[in-house]
C-alpha cells in the first residue's frame, strides 16, 4: 500500500508493472491513487503507456505484477459488469447496428432495467449532451463532435462512479475540442464522477484536470496539480513537456542559500533554485519558463546575468517572441508582453538577460 | 455547461460555408423550390449537363469489358432462355403438313385423311433429301416415345412412294427420263444459256436457276416441287443441275397439276408435244394411296397418338419442354401431370434446393468460428490458417472429391476408424449410449422432415439417411453414395466461399466495440450476440448467397459421391445437354434454375436487405 495517501484511494495502482511480450516492461512500477471525484489526467508521449494503464484499469489488460484495486477491492476480484466503470473510445466506439438510443440503452439493458426506466435515462442522459433529438439516427450518421456527445453519454447513462476517457477529443479539431473540454469538465464536476482521462495534449491536461500525471517510458515523471506542474516542473522532462521551456547546459558551481551558482558550458555564470541537483560538480540542466526572463535587467548588484543576440523578434499581437542565442543555444526563446513602452529589438543586438533565482530551476541533466 | 442557443452556432453540426453536410442540407432545401445555377438554369439541370460527360467518358472505359460481359454472358443466357421455348422443327419440317392436319378431327379417332398423308409425303420428301427427318424423329421422341424410329424407317422409304408416277411417265416417253428435257421446260432461256456457258471448274458460280414465266400459273405443284430440286441440288447439294435428275416428288407434283385440270392446251413453250401426250394420258395412270403407303411403311402411321402429338407440337414455339421439366405433359386433352413412374424433376429441384440449403447451413456453421479465427489470430498464426483455408483451391477439385470417396467409402478411412473404435473398451462402452442418443436425434429428424413433407403436401416414408447404427453399432455406415456423401463433400468444397466474405468482414469489425460492450457491463456472450453478430450478418449474408448459388448449380461433386439420392437438378441438365441431346428440356430445367434463384435472392432482398451484403471493407 502506498504510505502516505493524499486522498481516500478509490482507485490505487500498486506497483503495477506490465509488459506484453516477456522482454520489455510497458509499464514500470507504477503507482498512483486517484481521489473519489478527482478528474486525473495522465498525459505522456505517444507509446508511454498510457493506454495501458487504462486498459488495465478496465480490465482488458492485466497487471504483470502489482495490485490495481477499484474500492479497496483488487480490481481481478470485481466481475465485469459491477465494475461500474464507465469507457469513452478514442474513436467512440459507437455500435453502427444500433441508433444512438439503442447504443445507449444498451448498458441499461444489459443490466435488466425495465423499459420505462431506461428510456427515461437515455432521455436524460441526451438531454445532458444536448443530442436529444438525434436518438434515431445511426453513429453513422452524426458528425464527429455528435458522436464524441453520444460516447459520452453512453458512459455516464449507467451511472458509473469511474469513468475512463482514452484521448476522447483526439479526431476534433481545435475549436470544438476546446468546447468540448468544456463540456467534459461541466458534466464531471456536476455529476461528481471521478474520472481518469488520457491525453498527449498537454493544454487539454492542464485546463481540464484537478491533477496530472506525466506519464514517460512507463513511469510518472511527476503528478501534481497543472498549476504545480507548469510553476514547478520536478525533472528536466517535465520541464521540456509542459509548456514552453528554456534550458541551458552547465555544472554545479556551488549551492548556498537555497540558491546554486551554475557555470554554463561557456563559462558564464548563472543563478538557479536546486530541485534535483544536490552538490557543487553536478551536471544540470537549467529550465527557464520565456515569460520569466528579464531583457536587460535591474536585478541588483549581486546578480548574475548573460551575454545574449538578438536573432529573431517576432510579433504575435498580445506578446512579443524574441528569439535569441545564449551561452551558445540559438532557440533561447523571450516572451515580453505586448505593452506601451515595450521595446522592439532588432535582430543584431546584443543584450543582457537575467531572471530571479527561483524562477530558473537547476534540474537533472 | 452551454445552453442551446451557443450549442447552436458552435456546435459540431454548424458551421457555416460550404462543407458537405452544408450541401446536403442545401440540396434537401431545392426540394422547396428549384435552385438556381449561376447563368439560371435550375441547378438539377445543369448539375445533369455536368455529370452526363463525365459518365459518358466512363461508359467508354468501360465498353469493351461491358461488350465482354454481355457476349459471354448474357447473350448464352439469353439463348438458353429461347432454347427453353424454340420449337422451330416440326413447322420447319413438316409445314403442308401441321397446315393439312388443322382440317384434322381428333375427336373421331381415325388417322387424318389422304390430303395429310400426301402433305406428310411431300415435306418428308424433302425432309429425307436435306436429312432432316432424323433430327425431327429424335425431337418428336421425347415427347412420344418411338417417333425416333418411325420416322427413321419412313425416311428410308418414301423416297420409293412416288416412283409409280415417276416410271408411269418414263414408260409414256423417255423424254421425261432426263433432266436436261425437265430444264429446258421449267427453265427460262436465259438461264439455259447461261448454264452453257458455266465454266463447271467454278463450283460455286453455277447460275441459279429460274423459272419459266407462266409454268407456275398453268403446273402450280410442278412448279414448286422443281424449284425445291433446283434449289436443293445448286445450294445444299451444290450439284450440277444438268447433270441431275428430278426426284420423284417433281413427278407426282406433275401427275397432281395435271389430273387436277391443268390446261395445257394454250401451252407454245418447249416440250408442248409432251406435255399435251403426257396430259392425255395421265387419267389412265395409276394413283398411289399414300395412306395406305405411309401405313404399309408402318402401322403407327395409323395410330392418331402419333398425329396427335405432331400437331401439338406443330407451333414455332412450346411451353413443352417447360412442362416437361416440371413432371407435367401436354396432352391432346390438356396439360397433365405425368405418371407417377416417370415423375422425376420435381423432387430433383426440391433435393436440389434443401440440399443446398442444408449445404449453405453447415457451412454457416463450420465457417463461422474460422472465420473468426482468421480474423482474431495474431498475424502469424492467421496467416497460416488463411493458407490451409485456401489451400483446397490449390488442388483439383476432382482430386478433392475423389479424395472424399477414400475417406467415406464402405471399406474407407472413417468407417475403418469406426470399426476400430468400436472395438476397443470406450466403444463398448460408449456404443448403446451414443446409439440411443443417435436414435432420438435420428428420430426427431425423421419427424421434422415428415412433417415438412406432410407440409409442402408429400405423404409418406421420409427420404432422408441419417447415421444408422445397426443394433449395437458395429455396421460400416452408407456415408458415400447418398445424400450423406454429398453434403459433406459439398459442404467441403464450397466452405471457402463462406469463409473469406465472413472473414473479410470480421476483418472489418474493430475490436474496440467487444470491449466497449464489455465495459457497459455485457457478459462476453451477450457482448458477442448484440454487438460482434450483428455486424458480422452481411458477411453471412455474402457466403450465404455465395455458397447457395455455387451449391445450386454443382454437379460434379455430386455425380462422383452422390450416388442416385445424392444428385442434383444440375446432374440431368448434364445429362441432357450431353448425352440426350435433348437441349430444349436442358434450357428449361436451366431457366427454372435461374428463375428460383432470382426469386430467392428476390426473397432475400425483402427479408434481410441487399445492402446488407458485404463482400468485404
Ligand atoms: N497489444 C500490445 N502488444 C504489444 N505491445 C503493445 C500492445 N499495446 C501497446 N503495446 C506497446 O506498449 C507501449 C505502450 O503503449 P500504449 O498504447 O500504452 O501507449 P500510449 O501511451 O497510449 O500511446 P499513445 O499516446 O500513442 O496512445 C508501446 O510501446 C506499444 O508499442
Ligand atoms: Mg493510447
Amino acid at each position: 500500500m502506498l504510505d502516505n495517501q493524499p486522498n481516500d484511494g478509490f482507485v490505487v495502482f500498486d506497483r503495477v508493472q506490465k509488459s506484453y511480450d516477456g522482454e520489455t516492461l510497458v509499464v514500470k512500477d507504477l503507482n498512483l491513487s486517484i481521489g473519489k471525484g478527482e478528474f486525473l489526467t495522465m498525459l505522456g508521449p505517444s507509446g508511454s503507456g498510457k493506454t495501458t494503464c487504462l486498459m488495465m484499469l478496465a480490465g482488458f489488460e492485466t497487471a504483470t505484477h502489482g495490485d490495481i484495486l477499484l474500492d479497496g477491492n483488487p480490481i481481478n476480484n470485481i466481475s465485469p459488469h459491477k465494475r461500474g466503470i464507465g469507457m469513452v473510445f478514442q474513436n467512440y466506439a459507437l455500435f453502427p447496428h444500433m441508433t444512438i438510443a439503442e447504443n445507449l440503452s444498451f448498458p441499461l439493458e444489459v443490466r435488466n432495467m425495465g423499459k420505462a426506466e431506461r428510456e427515461e435515462k437515455v432521455k436524460r442522459a441526451l438531454d445532458m449532451v444536448q443530442m436529444g433529438e438525434f436518438g434515431g439516427r445511426r453513429p453513422a450518421q452524426l458528425s464527429g463532435g455528435q458522436q464524441q456527445r453520444v460516447a459520452l453519454s453512453r458512459a455516464l447513462v449507467f451511472e458509473p462512479d469511474l469513468v475512463l476517457m482514452d484521448e476522447p477529443l483526439g479526431a476534433l479539431d481545435k475549436q470544438l475540442r476546446e468546447h468540448m473540454q468544456f463540456e467534459i469538465k461541466a458534466i464531471a464536476d456536476n455529476l461528481g464522477i471521478t474520472v481518469v482521462y488520457v491525453t498527449h495534449d498537454q493544454t487539454e491536461a492542464l485546463t481540464m484536470s484537478d491533477r496530472v500525471a506525466v506519464f514517460e517510458d512507463g513511469r510518472i515523471q511527476q503528478l501534481a496539480p497543472p498549476d504545480q506542474l507548469y510553476e514547478e516542473p520536478q525533472n528536466s522532462f517535465v520541464a521540456q513537456f509542459i509548456g514552453e521551456n528554456n534550458t541551458l547546459e552547465g555544472t554545479i558551481q556551488e549551492i548556498k542559500d537555497g540558491i546554486a551558482l551554475v557555470k554554463l558550458d561557456d563559462g558564464s555564470l548563472i543563478d538557479a533554485k536546486p530541485i534535483n541537483v544536490d552538490k557543487a560538480g553536478d551536471r544540470t540542466q537549467i529550465s527557464i519558463r520565456p515569460e520569466r526572463v528579464e531583457i536587460n535587467p535591474d536585478l541588483g548588484a549581486s546578480a548574475h546575468t548573460l551575454k545574449a543576440e538578438v536573432l529573431e523578434f517576432i510579433y504575435m499581437g498580445d506578446v512579443f517572441r524574441t528569439r535569441l542565442r545564449v551561452a551558445g543555444n540559438d532557440n533561447f526563446i523571450v516572451k515580453t508582453r505586448n505593452r506601451a513602452d515595450q521595446q522592439r529589438l532588432e535582430p543584431g543586438t546584443q543584450v543582457d538577460i537575467g531572471w530571479l533565482p527561483q524562477d530558473c530551476r537547476a534540474l537533472d541533466a | 455547461m452551454t445552453d442551446r442557443s451557443a450549442a447552436e452556432t458552435t456546435g459540431p453540426d454548424q458551421f457555416i460555408g460550404a462543407t458537405p453536410d452544408n450541401a446536403l442540407r442545401n440540396a434537401e432545401r431545392a426540394d422547396a423550390g428549384p435552385v438556381l445555377a449561376a447563368d439560371g438554369t435550375p441547378l438539377k439541370k445543369s448539375l445533369n449537363r455536368a455529370l452526363r460527360l463525365s459518365k459518358l467518358r466512363a461508359l467508354m472505359l468501360i465498353a469493351p469489358l461491358l461488350i465482354f460481359v454481355v457476349v459471354t454472358f448474357i447473350a448464352p443466357i439469353a439463348d438458353m432462355l429461347f432454347r427453353s421455348v424454340e420449337n422451330n422443327i416440326v413447322a420447319d419440317t413438316l409445314p403442308r403438313t401441321i397446315a393439312a392436319l388443322d382440317d384434322w378431327d381428333e375427336t373421331t379417332g381415325n388417322p387424318p385423311d389422304n390430303a395429310t398423308f400426301e402433305a406428310l409425303y411431300k415435306d418428308m420428301y424433302r425432309a429425307v433429301e436435306a436429312k432432316a427427318h432424323t433430327r425431327l424423329g429424335s425431337r418428336l421422341n421425347y415427347e412420344l416415345t418411338g417417333m425416333s424410329s418411325l420416322f427413321r424407317k419412313s425416311g428410308r422409304k418414301v423416297e420409293d412412294m412416288g416412283e409409280v408416277f415417276q416410271d408411269q411417265f418414263e414408260d409414256l416417253d423417255g423424254f421425261w427420263k432426263d433432266g436436261e428435257n425437265w430444264n429446258a421446260l421449267m427453265g427460262t432461256d436465259s438461264w439455259l444459256a447461261a448454264m452453257e456457258g458455266w465454266d463447271t471448274s467454278d463450283k460455286k458460280g453455277q447460275p441459279p436457276f429460274e423459272m419459266r414465266d407462266g409454268l407456275a400459273a398453268m403446273l402450280p405443284q410442278t412448279a414448286t416441287a422443281f424449284q425445291d430440286y433446283a434449289q436443293f441440288i445448286q445450294r445444299v447439294d451444290e450439284k450440277n443441275l444438268a447433270r441431275q435428275d428430278p426426284w420423284a416428288l417433281v413427278y407426282s407434283a406433275l401427275y397432281n397439276d395435271l389430273t387436277s385440270g391443268a390446261d395445257v392446251s394454250g401451252y407454245t413453250g418447249p416440250a408442248v408435244a409432251e406435255l399435251q401426250a403426257a396430259a392425255a394420258a395421265v387419267d389412265g395412270f395409276e394413283t398411289v394411296d399414300y395412306r395406305a403407303a405411309f401405313v404399309d411403311i408402318d402401322e403407327d402411321w395409323a395410330d392418331p397418338e402419333v398425329w396427335k402429338t405432331v400437331r401439338l407440337y406443330g407451333p414455332n414455339l412450346t411451353n413443352g419442354y417447360f412442362l416437361n421439366a416440371v413432371d407435367m405433359q401436354k396432352t391432346p386433352q390438356g396439360v397433365e401431370m405425368r405418371p407417377e413412374n416417370q415423375q422425376i424433376y420435381i423432387t430433383l429441384f426440391w433435393r436440389t434446393l434443401v440440399m443446398s440449403l442444408a449445404i449453405t447451413g453447415m457451412c454457416i456453421l463450420l465457417g463461422y468460428p474460422v472465420a473468426w479465427l482468421l480474423a482474431n489470430l495474431p498475424a502469424r498464426s492467421a496467416n497460416l490458417l488463411m493458407i490451409l483455408v485456401l489451400l483446397p483451391f490449390w488442388t483439383s477439385l476432382l482430386v478433392r472429391t475423389s479424395a472424399w470417396k477414400v475417406m467415406l467409402q464402405q471399406q474407407g478411412v472413417v468407417n475403418d476408424t469406426l470399426v476400430w473404435y468400436h472395438s476397443t473398451a470406450v466403444g463398448k462402452i460408449l456404443d448403446p449410449v451414443v446409439t440411443l442418443l443417435m436414435n432420438v436425434v435420428i428420430g426427431a429428424l425423421n419427424a421434422v422432415v415428415w412433417i415438412w413433407n406432410l407440409l409442402s403436401g408429400i405423404w409418406g416414408a421420409v427420404d432422408v439417411e441419417l447415421f444408422t447404427y445397426a443394433a449395437l453399432g458395429f455396421e460400416r455406415l452408407a456415408l458415400i453414395n447418398n445424400v450423406t456423401g454429398t453434403i459433406i463433400a459439398m459442404t467441403h468444397i464450397l466452405l471457402p466461399f463462406m469463409i473469406l466474405p465472413l472473414y473479410s468482414v470480421m476483418a472489418t469489425i474493430p475490436p474496440v466495440y467487444l470491449r466497449a460492450a464489455k465495459s457497459m457491463g455485457a457478459t462476453n456472450w451477450t457482448a458477442f450476440w448484440r454487438v460482434y453478430f450483428p455486424q458480422s450478418v452481411p458477411g453471412i449474408g455474402a457466403g450465404s448467397i455465395l455458397v447457395f448459388i455455387l451449391a445450386i448449380g454443382y454437379y460434379i461433386t455430386p455425380e462422383i459421391v452422390g450416388g442416385t439420392k445424392g444428385v442434383f437438378i444440375s446432374n440431368r441438365i448434364a445429362y441432357h445437354i450431353s448425352s440426350s441431346l435433348n437441349w430444349g428440356l436442358a434450357a428449361a430445367l436451366g431457366s427454372i434454375l435461374l428463375a428460383a434463384v432470382l426469386l430467392l435472392y428476390w426473397a432475400y432482398d425483402r427479408i434481410v436487405g441487399i445492402d446488407n451484403v458485404k463482400l468485404g471493407g
